[in-house]
């Protein structure tokens, strides 16, 4: 029996601006522990607004969410925020460091906010999850004075901070070029095999996405292959 | 969640706006410099005319009014006692302006309680002689010691000692302008006539300055007992009886209190000077509103940086939302952030406040009408550094407010979808 990480029971949602429309119909899955799964569909089918539903980030949908068997419906801004923190890392398209902070202390913040470790501890984690990288020589850089790579896979180490039950990704290799793309790619597969990572990264990239142990595939808002 | 965490992030981002963060703090440093230091300037002016008027005046004034009795013959009758009487054209019987039972009376003050102390006084009326012409004026008899020690009569006495009044017969303190007017100096030998057209000699032994210049053109000091013989009554003649309290705020209730008793006069300091009270009330109130006024300019000044920065840093906001900070979270750090601005800004406020003042303390300032002022009058008072110190805080609390809570409420889905 498998241990199911993330379940999603029926997720609707539609926009009403400036006309109700549907974006997602009825979606059903479940992500299972260790499993590296990717999501893919044509522009405008709904992944990134299914992905943020995912995150808990957004709460109005229908439906029902499951993160690590429970609900996350009537919860509280900041008990979803607490789970943010604690059970999911996410990568972004863009990396959204902050330039105030050292690449070090980017990757450190959600491991503070969380509060579990002393800071050295915390620390030393950060520094280990660069290393994991590849960019440990980075650390003390501010993140403007990094390669967008870089960036991205600083993102990466900070979402691994507080070893999340799961990573999301939105297009993490969007703006990458080929050779960086891969090296995110490595990255993920690396995460997986040695690491035991389960992760549902969202990807417009075909050979990406065969290579992943499952690929989920949308069209106008529901799944049509899994 | 360590208290130093949200404290740290609001610190960066403070750091990373150093300038405008510094330009916020300095009109809070500057409001409240100027509040402190017009409050301090302002009540050092009231306690200035204050003292004019207050440490010269009795908390409560015992005397005895010639006026008609109140009590009329008609009253007497039986016939119209159930009538409303008219009496026009009554006159004061003869009674003297003399306060009776003065023994008694004393006595009666020198154990009470309330009562820090008392001086008796005669005020007559006289006439001072300059050649062919009369001068009219009032001559105040005294007791030079008590006087001074509750009056603190020796503050006006601009030349010679007031203590000569009691060691000198027959000697007489000239009100500057009066002084002026008689063309006398010290040693001088002036000349008055009483009411009744007694003519007599008096030594000038000194001249007063009381800061009001109508005073010192009319007014003249002498004993108490130089007083008695002049006018020719008994050594226990006392036209008025000037009492301080302990406590100035129950003259009122006490002056009513000892008109029943003593079945005097009694007038206090409140109501003898209640036009007094409401100009230092108006000076104070003006000096905090324009001191809230900056502040609240000031406040302006923070919520706009705030606002700017929160502009700025929506991408930071939304990444530590999405990285599990909470809108509390984000919140409080830019609450921080306001607050910094107002403490450290407020801080050096008052720190330049105080300098002002003093440096104001130090300015010259030389007028003819108050001989014992010689600079600028302030008032240190801890009471408008505390004022200063919250309100600095509760204004950039509040112009912190409204941004912090605009940034707790950005969805950060909004803004990542926005890239
Ligand atoms: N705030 C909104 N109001 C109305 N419609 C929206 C809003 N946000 C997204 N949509 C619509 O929802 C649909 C799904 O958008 P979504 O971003 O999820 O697509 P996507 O699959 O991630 O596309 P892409 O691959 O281009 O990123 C789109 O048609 C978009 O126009
Ligand atoms: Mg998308």
């Amino acid at each position: 029996m498998k241990e199911i990480v993330l379940e999603a029971r029926n997720i609707s949602k539609e926009f009403h601006d400036p006309v109700t429309i549907q974006i997602l119909n009825n979606v059903n899955f479940k992500i299972y522990k260790k499993e590296f799964v990717s999501v893919i569909g044509k522009s405008g089918c709904g992944k990134s607004t299914l992905l943020y539903i995912l995150s808990t980030m957004d709460t109005e949908y229908t439906g029902e969410l499951l993160v690590d068997g429970m609900s996350m419906k009537n919860k509280k801004e900041a008990q979803l925020a607490l789970i943010r923190n604690e059970k999911i890392g996410f990568v972004f398209q863009f990396h959204y460091l902050l330039n105030e902070f050292s690449v070090l202390r980017n990757v450190m913040l959600p491991g503070l906010k969380l509060n579990k470790y002393s800071e050295q501890e915390i620390e030393q984690r950060a520094i280990e999850k660069l290393r994991i990288l590849g960019i440990d020589k980075e650390a003390l850089k501010k993140p403007n004075q990094l390669s967008g790579g870089q960036k991205q896979r600083v993102a990466i180490a900070r979402a691994l901070i507080n070893d999340p039950l799961i990573i999301m990704g939105d297009e993490p290799t969007g703006n990458l070029d080929k050779k960086n793309a891969n090296i995110v790619f490595d990255v993920f597969k690396e995460l997986t095999h040695s690491f035991n990572q389960t992760l549902l990264i969202v990807t417009h990239d075909q050979e990406f996405a065969q290579n992943t142990d499952r690929i989920i595939e949308m069209e106008d808002g529901r799944i049509i292959k899994q | 969640m360590k208290l130093g965490l949200k404290s740290n992030i609001a610190k960066s981002l403070l750091l990373a706006r150093w300038k405008q963060t510094l330009v916020a703090a300095i009109g809070v440093t500057f409001s409240i410099t100027m509040f402190i230091t017009l409050l301090s300037f302002m009540n050092g002016l009231n306690d200035l005319l204050d003292g004019l008027i207050l440490n010269r005046t009795p908390h409560i004034r015992l005397f005895k009014e010639i006026k008609p009795s109140e009590y009329q013959a008609i009253n007497l009758s039986q016939e119209y006692k159930k009538s409303q009487n008219f009496i026009r054209s009554i006159k004061p019987a003869k009674s003297k302006n003399e306060l009776r039972n003065y023994e008694a009376i004393v006595q009666t003050l020198k154990n009470d309680k309330r009562v820090l102390g008392f001086a008796p006084k005669i005020v007559a009326q006289i006439f001072y002689n300059v050649g062919a012409t009369d001068l009219t004026g009032v001559i105040n008899g005294v007791e030079p010691e008590e006087e001074n020690r509750l009056f603190k009569f020796s503050e006006y006495i601009v030349e010679g000692n007031y203590i000569d009044l009691k060691n000198i017969p027959n000697s007489v303190i000239l009100g500057k302008g009066l002084a002026q007017k008689m063309l006398t100096e010290m040693g001088a030998i002036v000349q008055v006539t009483t009411a009744q057209g007694q003519i007599v000699k008096l030594k000038v032994v000194g001249f007063f300055q009381s800061g009001l210049q109508e005073l010192d053109k009319v007014q003249s000091y002498a004993s108490i007992k130089t007083t008695q013989k002049l006018l020719g009554k008994s050594t226990n003649y006392v036209s008025d009886l000037q009492i301080k309290l302990n406590d100035m705020t129950i003259a009122p209730a006490l002056a009513k209190e000892y008109q029943a008793i003593f079945d005097v006069d009694a007038e206090d300091i409140q109501t003898a000077n209640s036009q007094f009270e409401t100009g230092s009330s108006i000076r104070t109130l003006i000096s905090y509103a324009v001191g809230i006024t900056l502040l609240i300019v000031a406040g302006f000044g923070i919520y706009n940086i705030l606002n700017m920065m929160i502009f700025e840093k929506m991408d930071s906001i939304a990444i530590l939302k999405a990285t599990g900070f909470s809108g509390n979270d984000v919140k409080s750090i830019f609450i921080r952030i306001a607050l910094t601005i107002g403490l450290v800004g407020g801080l050096f406020g008052l720190l330049f406040g105080f300098l002002l003042t003093a440096v104001i303390d130090q300015i010259p300032f030389d007028t003819e009408s108050l001989p014992t002022v010689k600079t600028f009058p302030v008032r240190y008072d801890p009471k408008y550094y505390i004022i200063g110190a919250l309100f600095s805080i509760i204004t950039t609390y509040f112009a912190g407010f409204f941004p912090a809570r605009k940034a707790s409420k950005i969805d950060p889905v909004i803004i990542i979808r926005g890239k």
